[in-house]
């Protein structure tokens, strides 16, 4: 699972959509590797408007890189992005890859199983569903 | 001929053995690429973007997402698919998860999203305690907020009847989609549906 796609991910339990408590969720025991994607310059520009920096700073310690600016780097008409700086994102963003591990909701403690890459996500159906759809069994 | 979604529900209908028969048949390969091919035609995407690719299988239209250079997440309800995904080394990320629970990404973070012969799926409720309507309103729910503001999502998919075509297509425009419905080949057994969505600029500025 590349950091990318822990940015956009958030917990699955119907009783957290509403709070901010359940995004980012949290790494523990994460096994990493790096893996080789082509560099799209324009596919960071493109979604660095998108990433929510705070989450991807607690992410980034979490995993133990530690060298993420404190603010979102940003392109003006005047000045466009450091192509180093599009590079360095793009190794964290999308290179750099947790194979094992778990991710942990802080709001409502659910773990979600990562291995061999892929996060699960499947939830037992009471906590998948609003409650009044599970009352009349 | 039986339809899948008739016999079992997904995670149990593509076990080991039937996941390999569905990624090697090459008529099904070459059908769900040319699928693929038509939904990225409507989607018209101009520079590499972040896709979700929902019921993505083993990883088959997802190799076109890549190829056209984007970068892609998909879910899907089945571990032997997804396994085989893994096999096949697909650039996407892999997520074990039901579309009928919900699309679980964080608000307007998706440039696009695709699916391909997948959310029939969610009319079949499989337990007592789910309903297909609440499966419905849940992933569209889920998907239209997980799309940027002026995203589009294709979703190719094979209703069983006009029945199941409305309810699909009414659960979608419920949750804020601008939604039309395109058929290529009509009238013939190789006929394709396409639910085309859109999210209008501003469902926050109504
Ligand atoms: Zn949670």
């Amino acid at each position: 699972m590349k950091i990318l796609t822990t940015n956009y991910i958030s917990c699955a339990v119907k009783a957290c959509k509403s709070t901010s408590l359940s995004f980012p969720l949290h790494f523990q025991d994460a096994v990493l590797v790096q893996e080789e994607v082509d560099f799209k310059p324009e596919f960071i520009t493109n979604i660095l408007p998108r990433i929510e920096w705070e989450a991807l700073k607690i992410t980034a310690v979490e995993l133990g890189f530690t060298t993420l600016p404190a603010q979102k780097p940003e392109a003006t008409e005047e000045a466009p992005l450091d192509p180093q700086v599009l590079k360095d994102l793009h190794t964290l963003l999308l290179e750099t890859q947790v194979t094992e591990g778990k991710l942990v909701c802080a709001n409502c403690k659910h773990v979600y199983n990562i291995h061999q890459g892929i996060a699960n996500f499947l939830l037992p159906n009471h906590l998948a569903l609003p409650l009044i759809m599970i009352t009349n069994f | 001929m039986s339809r899948p979604e008739d016999t079992l529900p997904p995670d149990l209908f593509y076990n080991d053995v039937e996941s390999h028969k569905y990624t090697t048949s090459s008529r099904i390969q070459s059908i769900q690429s040319s699928m693929t091919q038509r939904a990225l035609q409507l989607l018209a995407l101009n520079s590499p973007s972040m896709i979700l690719d929902i019921g993505c299988g083993s990883g088959l239209s997802g190799e076109h997402l890549t190829s056209s250079g984007h970068i892609w997440v998909g879910m899907d309800i089945s571990a032997s698919m997804l396994a085989i995904a893994l096999d096949r080394d697909a650039e996407g990320d892999l997520l074990l998860a039901d579309m009928g629970q919900g699309v679980p990404f964080r608000p307007g973070t998706f440039d696009a999203a695709i699916s391909i012969s997948a959310i029939q799926w969610l009319c079949n409720a499989d337990s007592s305690d789910v309903s297909a309507s609440g499966r419905l309103s849940r992933f569209f729910d889920g998907l239209y907020s997980s799309l940027k503001r002026g995203g589009k999502a294709v979703l190719q998919f094979y209703p069983k009847n006009e029945t199941q075509r409305t309810m699909i297509t009414s659960a979608a425009i419920r949750s804020g989609f601008g939604a039309g419905l395109l058929e290529d080949d009509p009238d013939t057994k190789n006929k394709k549906l396409y639910l085309v969505l859109t999210v209008g600029a501003g469902r926050d500025e109504v």
